[in-house]
């Protein structure tokens, strides 16, 4: 007979033990009992659903068979009965129990504190986000880890931000007082207050004072000083706790009664409650181990991390002390970085790394093994110090512990060639990241060529031309082919090098030798359909178009009979023209004031908006009007892919720019970007990249996103998948972009300007110029002949391809109907 | 209706001795493109690669049905010259008509030469 396992608590540390044991089918019957009203989340991720997450996408999938019982929490644990009962009067038997209840925040106690949010739950996060609405400023309490986080997402909200830190200095846990400079001068660089050294002695509504008698000005206050376990049912019901809280468990995370575990947060393992994920999860996988009758035992967990908070890097790794250390600080440059090494300078303790995390994820697996070098190479040198040779045994992932060992066995094992595929097979890098270059080390030092090269003709990515075209001033693909490359190029390679002249301003994509170089579409300026007819596609800025245009469509498609259908990026195609059709027709369209689309091209292809401020009665700007600015902005603008833009009226969001490369919501104080967003086969909602810009600084940073995007994504990667596999991700990004890290700024502006200063119409350009019309002909020594094989019958009274299709395996051809 | 023309669906089966016939300048070929000729029923791709010679080949891509390939982006695979169908993008040996990504397919080859500046091709 099954036996009845519970689960009290839905959070990470329960997802995870209820996914193994599914996975190891153990047998058990498994029912949780979660008090919020919505199945476990990841918690690590929480803040992001305020710049725009939906609470499904940080849900996880709950595994096949679980029983979840949700928003009743756990009153009371029958011991002697094995049961427990809830809130709503449930009596659940168990023959096994398992407490997952995580912690809750800690309150200062202060008067008028329930004033005060606090920051642990998505429900918690509904009520800040709809407090700042009204609010202008925000106070943290708490300048740890959390602290920071909450206040960063206070400052997105649009508040004015302080936080107020009891210890001398910032992040008190995890950084010294050296560190705790550096991270201070980067956070009020940032335009944050901070106030260290002195506690909070009372909440009113409106505002916070200090014990020093500072008042501080606060719409929204947050709480965000630690956490305590959420042990009060063990408590409750007589199991051990810990003198400062947390139930006690032995190393098989069993508690005093055998029959009850605890894991995650509200457990006190060997002496320790851990308050970061990783640790939480390897409990999990020990109690799921033992309720699967093994004999898997804890060991305590490292307590290293790595994060991002406000655009800075922190990472703190093994111990934070030790007998000899090398300290390094530039508080220009905001870098702070110290290593602690054993007496005889041979062995790593630990370190602390500020505003330049680079060697975290290649010096974290040395803690407590010889150096590879001096203690100076290897904050400076980064991962090159170290070369491939990491000890199987040297953990590389810490939120999922899996040692390099494992990566290997998995590469070598399963014949993996990238991260993707080690992330699937052993969840390494899946959590936060950070250990991402490590793996990418490890496959190269495992002998898989991390193919960089465009095809045979180039060794090089597309990102490693595009500079080498750009540096050199190269301006046609032979030169590039005959220095730099071998045979005579291919459909791979002379798109691509087509696409970068074009985007470095060469001129035409049809002048001169381009020509030969662009695929059909571009050769054409149409798009090829599958009986080798093309479409047409004028521009139709933002999608706002007169009546007068309209008709001239309607009358240019009734002509030439062709097909008519409205796109998803608001504008209208035209289907089943032949080659010696498109000048003729374009003439027409140029005549009427239309301009080439750039459908056909790796190119940006629509910015769509909703009707926005004008006619809306919700609409809190002019999205129309942006969308016409910016589609008359970055047209013919040559890119990787195409590119996909939006604009928004307001947060209701009819544009859909969340779905697009970048995506411009307005807000009352000016307008929110994001980017990286797709449709398609692999949607993604694009990230939120900076909040309540003014129309120059949009215009600005959606420049840089985009010439930065040009000179350095792989040829045909979209904004989403070049976002993905950028190292350090949107926060670099961020950095590039607004704070200028690179000092690329200027650089990035004046392409841009110049690809705006020499926008020229396409097909004006090509009707203007009997070369290149010569091309527009179905047979070179009958130009008049169109192709006899093309045919069309009639469907919803319109026209429709008539198709001969694949050849068989039998090697006939056939004549069928589409 | 369809298309109808079961001459054109199948040129190897047309048995006609035709000889040289000139079909367009030389100079009206861009370096290394296609560009479509007819020749009575046939449609023949021609395409003046980078040693200056003209190659011929049928226009039908067999993968996708469309008369298309000289509308194709010319270039080499290993020593081989080719041309990638702009279709569904399977390249085909410009010298052989086989193509490279799916050995049971191949296109005709026609002969192509230049007299005079004129392109001349014989289709069997
Ligand atoms: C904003 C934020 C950012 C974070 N960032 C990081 C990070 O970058 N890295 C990192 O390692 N960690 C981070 N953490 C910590 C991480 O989220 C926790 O370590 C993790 O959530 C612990 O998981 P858990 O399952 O033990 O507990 P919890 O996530 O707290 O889940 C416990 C669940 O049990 C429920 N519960 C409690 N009592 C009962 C009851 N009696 N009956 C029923 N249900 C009950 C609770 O409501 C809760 O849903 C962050 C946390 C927050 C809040």
């Amino acid at each position: 007979m099954r036996r009845n396992l519970v689960v009290v608590g839905h959070g990470p540390a329960a997802h995870r033990l209820t996914e193994l044991l599914v996975e190891r089918g153990a047998g058990w019957a498994i029912t949780v009992l979660g008090e919020e009203p919505r199945p476990a989340y990841d918690r690590v991720a929480l803040t992001s659903y305020l710049t725009g997450t939906g609470a499904d996408e940080l849900t996880y999938p709950v595994p096949e068979g679980v029983e979840l019982l949700l928003g009743d929490p756990v009153t009371e644990i029958g011991r002697a009965a094995r049961t427990v009962t809830t809130r709503g009067g449930r009596t659940l038997p168990y023959d096994a129990l398992v407490l997952a209840t995580g912690s809750s925040p800690f309150v200062p106690p202060v008067p008028g504190a329930e004033h005060a949010f606090v920051y642990r739950t998505l429900d918690d996060l509904d009520a800040i986000r709809a407090a700042s609405a009204g609010a202008r400023t925000g106070v943290v309490v708490g300048g740890g880890l959390l602290g920071l986080e909450a206040a960063d997402a206070l400052r997105s909200l649009g508040l004015e931000t302080h936080i107020v830190e009891v210890a001398p200095w910032l992040m008190p846990r995890q950084v010294d007082e050296g560190g705790g400079a550096v991270l201070r001068r980067h956070v009020e660089g940032l335009g944050l207050t901070v106030h260290t050294g002195v506690p909070l002695a009372a909440v009113e509504p409106g505002r916070v004072t200090l014990a020093d008698g500072t008042a501080i000005d606060a719409g929204v206050v947050v709480f965000s000083a630690g956490v305590r376990p959420r042990d009060e049912l063990a408590r409750a019901a007589g199991l051990d706790v810990g003198e400062r809280g947390g139930i006690v468990v032995d190393a098989g995370m069993r508690t005093s009664d055998p029959a009850i575990y605890a894991i995650g947060e509200c457990a006190l393992a060997g002496g320790t409650v851990y308050g970061l994920v990783a640790p939480c999860f390897a409990m999990a996988e020990v109690a799921a181990d033992r309720l699967c009758g093994g004999t898997a035992e804890f060991a305590g967990a490292d307590l290293s991390t790595r994060l991002k908070l406000l655009g800075v890097d922190v990472a703190q790794f093994g111990a934070a002390s030790g007998p000899l250390d090398v300290t390094f600080m530039d508080p220009v440059g905001g870098v702070y970085k110290r290593l602690f090494v054993s007496d005889d300078a041979q062995t790593l303790l630990g370190g602390i790394l500020v505003g330049d995390a680079g060697p975290y994820s290649a010096l974290r697996p040395f803690v407590g093994r010889p150096l590879a070098g001096t203690p100076t190479e290897l904050l400076f040198g980064g991962t090159a110090a170290l070369g491939g040779d990491l000890p199987d045994d040297a953990q590389v992932c810490s939120c999922n512990n899996v040692t390099a060992g494992r990566v290997r066995e998995a590469i070598a094992g399963e014949g993996l060639t990238d991260v993707p595929g080690i992330k699937a097979c052993t969840r390494a890098g899946a959590t936060c990241g950070s250990c991402v270059p490590m793996l990418k080390r490890l496959l190269a030092s495992s002998g898989v060529a991390l193919g960089k090269a465009m095809c045979e003709h180039f060794d090089h990515s597309r990102a490693e031309l595009f500079d080498i075209i750009r540096v050199r001033g190269i301006r046609t693909f032979s030169e590039l082919i005959s220095a730099h490359g071998r045979g005579r190029g291919c459909d791979v390679c002379k798109p691509a090098v087509a696409s970068i002249l074009a985007s470095l301003g060469a001129g035409h994509i049809l002048d001169g030798e381009q020509a030969a170089l662009q695929d059909t579409n571009d050769h054409f300026l149409a798009n090829i359909q599958r009986n080798g007819t093309y479409s047409i596609v004028p521009r139709i800025p933002g999608g706002e178009i007169t009546p007068e245009k309209l008709i001239v469509i309607g009358e240019v498609a009734r002509d030439f009979g062709l097909y008519t259908k409205i796109t998803g990026g608001q504008r209208i195609d035209l289907f089943g023209a032949r080659v010696e059709q498109l000048p003729v027709i374009w003439k027409r369209l140029v005549d009427a004031g239309f301009e080439s689309g750039h459908a056909y091209g790796k190119a940006l292809r629509t910015v769509k908006s909703c009707v926005g401020s004008t006619w809306c009665r919700y609409g809190v700007q002019d999205s129309v009007g942006l969308a016409i600015a910016l589609e008359l902005r970055y047209r013919g603008l040559r890119a990787p892919h195409k590119l996909k833009s939006a604009v928004s009226g307001c947060a209701r969001e009819c544009a859909e720019a969340r779905g697009k490369d970048f995506g411009i919501i307005a807000t009352e104080g000016g307008w929110n970007l994001y980017v990286g967003g797709n449709g398609g086969f692999q949607p993604r909602h694009a990230d939120l990249l900076a909040a309540d810009l003014r129309m120059d600084e949009l215009i600005r940073a959606i420049d840089r996103f985009l010439m930065f995007y040009i000179r350095t994504a792989d040829r045909l990667q979209r904004t989403s998948a070049w976002l993905e596999s950028l190292d350090g991700g949107l926060g670099y990004l961020r950095e590039v972009i607004i704070d200028d890290s690179l000092g690329i700024g200027a650089d990035l502006d004046a392409a841009m300007e110049r690809h705006v200063g020499s926008y020229q119409d396409e097909w004006a350009a090509t009707l203007a110029d009997p070369d290149k019309l010569r091309r527009f002909v179905s047979f070179v020594n009958a130009p008049g002949t169109p192709d006899p094989t093309i045919a069309f019958e009639t469907e919803r009274d319109q026209i429709k391809p008539v198709l001969i299709t694949e050849i068989g395996a039998r090697g006939g051809l056939e004549v069928t109907r589409a | 209706m369809t298309t109808g023309r079961p001459d054109v669906l199948e040129p190897g089966a047309v048995e006609t001795a035709r000889g040289w016939v000139p079909v367009c300048d030389y100079a009206a070929l861009t370096p290394e493109r296609g560009a479509c000729v007819l020749v009575g029923p046939h449609q023949v791709a021609l395409f003046r690669t980078f040693d200056g010679r003209v190659r011929a080949i049928g226009q039908l891509d067999p993968f996708s049905g469309a008369y298309v390939l000289s509308r194709g982006i010319v270039g080499s695979r290993g020593d081989r010259a080719t041309v990638a169908s702009p279709m569904h993008k399977q390249v085909f040996d410009l010298e052989t008509g086989a193509c490279l990504d799916d050995p049971r397919v191949r296109v005709p080859v026609y002969d192509a030469r230049v007299r005079d500046g004129r392109v001349e091709v014989r289709v069997p």
